[in-house]
């Protein structure tokens, strides 16, 4: 359902090019379960965010669903994040001063679903996340790093996407709390999801049925159990 | 979906509180202050407008010396061109003369009762009462017999009665003196209020020929109003006395006249020229106002750019549409400029209220055109700089304006 063919890209800050991707071809199949690890700065995120329709490769072609994503028009890239796409960003990206809640259900925004059954779904998914339900009303900028990220899982699973893509989702999580994040993937992976998710602890990798390190923006290895 | 829009836009405006507030105030002020400049000036102008007019309807007045053009004041006694004889000669050739007042006017040393008062006397006619709208309180004004054996009778204004008498005296029967002259108290005017030119109710009224005979010691007149029976008539009116003065004066050329001509409107025309500049100076003060309002909210706006844009970079990441995130900026900013327009005309409108109240001479009018012209530029103000950026970062990429600085 992912392929990608020779995707580059190229940072540009001034006269400093950055090639934070080099060369990057592999595919994932529906329903697979994929860990990316490799240390800081090897392009994972870049990578990510390319698989997320959120930025485009600088050459190389991505085809999701068959459908190539870089020709598509911003309308229908919006659609396809919408609707295929539940993003898990490392730095959480929440809504400032605004309610757990609130932040969970906006990618509800405009659809055609009523208010009850925002909240309803919202509550769901924050509680699949591991979010104690004493902070749903708390504002976004009051919760620690942990919560954020858990607040950032909920958001991600919201419409149901088939491909749930995460960026470090248990950076800021203890062990206990890790784990239980990584059930509710495995879980999730189980029911039909596929999922992508960054890492750079083994143990984490571990819970996942394939693993492509990554290194200076080239592929290393990609290992299938 | 307008549901969510309007959900959107206020739970975005109330939670960025300090935000919303800043640009509120900046196009209040903005507002605000063009409203009540402009309704300040413009209330000037209606006042001097009015108290033109309560001079007398139809009139045209008549004063030697040649045209100076653009002077109100004129050349009022400086040259003796003018008789009675012209006025009579008026009445009996020039048609649609409802009125005609000659009449001799001066200021003069006033005492009576130990008081002394420095006043315009004015020595005219019955008609003065008709062509320069007056009415009388008590007693009578100056009647053709008075004028007729240039009887020593005097007619005060309310204010000269106050000034010698006494507020609300009745001073009928007593006696004043006129440059050593005896003038017996008749009639007490109506209060007009208001501030002309030689305000009428600082005069006092003469017989004509008692002016002539005991005060000014000639024959001549200060001026000759002429009351027309219409509005419609005025210009031909006007031009037919022109016609015959010159004509009785022996001028062949115009420009040679040895009087002037000046109407209400001419009058007007000149106190609003210098009330306008008045208004022009208060616009202008205004508009710095609107201008340094307008710089605040495209300030606010603009420094706000970097979270709004990361904020719309998030929107689109998680799959919201162009059009929404559009819809949703453009409503907020109509929102907060509508809710400043508002507050800002409200504010306005009640200042130049208190202005008319607390300064009685001054009725200020609020004018739709500079509540429209205040609105529109603040709207216009907060809706650019509002939803452009917005726009702007709405045609990113999501990493793109999540990565904006
Ligand atoms: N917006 C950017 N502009 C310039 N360089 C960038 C940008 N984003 C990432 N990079 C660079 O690209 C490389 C890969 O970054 P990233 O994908 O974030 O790595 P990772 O997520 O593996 O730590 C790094 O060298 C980083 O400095
Ligand atoms: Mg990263």
């Amino acid at each position: 359902m992912i392929e990608c063919k020779n995707l580059n890209k190229i940072y540009q800050t001034g006269d400093v090019q950055t090639i934070a991707l080099n060369d990057v071809s592999f595919s994932v199949e529906k329903g697979e379960f994929v860990a990316i690890i490799g240390p800081s700065g090897s392009g994972k995120s870049t990578l990510m965010h390319i698989l997320g329709a959120l930025d485009a490769p600088t050459s190389g072609s991505y085809f999701l669903d068959g459908k190539e994503v870089s020709k598509l028009e911003d309308d229908e890239l919006s659609e396809l994040r919408r609707e295929k796409i539940g993003f898990v960003f490392q730095a959480f990206n929440l809504l400032p001063r605004t309610t757990v809640l609130r932040n969970v259900m906006l990618p509800l925004l405009y659809s055609d679903t009523t208010d009850e059954e925002r909240v309803e779904r919202a509550k769901t998914c924050l509680a699949y996340a591991g979010m104690e339900e004493s902070k749903f009303y708390n504002l976004s900028n009051q919760l620690s790093g942990g919560q954020m990220q858990r607040v950032a899982i909920a958001r991600s699973l919201i419409n149901n996407p088939a491909i749930i893509l995460a960026d470090e989702p248990t950076g800021n999580l203890d062990t206990k709390t890790s784990n239980v994040v990584m059930k509710a993937f495995q879980e999730l992976n189980q029911k039909g999801h596929t999922i992508i998710l960054i890492t750079h602890e083994q143990e984490i990798a571990a819970f996942a049925g394939r693993v492509i390190s990554i290194r200076d923006g080239v592929i290393e290895s990609d290992i299938k159990k | 979906m307008i549901a969510d829009i309007l959900k959107e836009t206020f739970w975005s405006l109330s939670a960025n509180k300090v935000r919303s507030g800043l640009t509120i105030l900046g196009i209040v002020i903005g507002i605000a202050s063009v409203i009540t400049m402009v309704s300040i000036g413009q209330g000037a102008q209606k006042t001097i407008e009015s108290s033109i007019q309560a001079i007398g309807s139809n009139l045209i007045i008549i004063t030697p010396g040649a045209q100076k053009s653009g002077s109100v004041s004129g050349g009022q006694g400086s040259s003796q061109t003018l008789t009675v004889g012209d006025a009579d000669m008026i009445v009996a050739e020039v048609p649609n003369v409802k009125g005609i007042a000659p009449e001799v006017s001066k200021r003069y040393q006033l005492n009576a009762k130990g008081n002394n008062t420095n006043t315009q006397v004015v020595g005219t006619v019955p008609d003065y009462l008709g062509v320069r709208n007056i009415a009388i309180d008590s007693g009578t004004f100056v009647t053709s017999q008075h004028v007729k054996s240039s009887a020593k009778v005097v007619v005060l204004g309310p204010t000269v009665r106050d000034d010698i008498f006494g507020v609300g005296a009745d001073p009928i029967g007593q006696t004043i003196r006129i440059k050593n002259v005896d003038f017996e108290v008749i009639g007490v005017a109506l209060a007009k209020g208001g501030t002309g030119f030689s305000n009428p109710d600082n005069s006092v009224y003469v017989p004509l020929t008692s002016a002539q005979h005991f005060l000014s010691g000639d024959t001549f007149v200060t001026s000759i109003s002429v009351a027309a029976n219409d509005q419609n008539s005025m210009t031909a009116v006007q031009q037919q006395i022109s016609e015959f003065l010159l004509k009785s004066h022996n001028i062949t050329d115009p420009a040679q006249a040895d009087f002037t001509l000046m109407n209400q409107t001419d009058i007007i025309a000149t106190a609003s020229s210098i009330t306008g500049t008045f208004t022009m100076l208060l616009s202008s003060i205004a508009g710095i106002s609107l201008l340094v309002g307008g710089i605040g909210i495209m300030n606010m706006m603009l420094t706000t750019v970097t979270e709004r844009t990361r904020e719309i970079g998030l929107r689109k990441a998680v799959g919201i549409k162009k059009i929404y995130i559009n819809m949703q900026f453009l409503a907020e900013a109509v929102a907060l400029t509508f809710l400043g327009g508002f507050v800002g005309v409200a504010l306005g409108w009640g200042a130049s209220l208190l202005v008319s109240k607390f300064v009685p001479q001054l009725t200020t009018v609020v004018s739709l055109s500079s509540v429209l012209l205040a609105f529109g530029v603040s709207a216009a103000v907060g809706i650019i700089f509002g939803f452009y950026p917005a726009r702007r970062a709405a045609n990113l990429s999501p990493m793109e304006a999540l990565r904006y600085e």
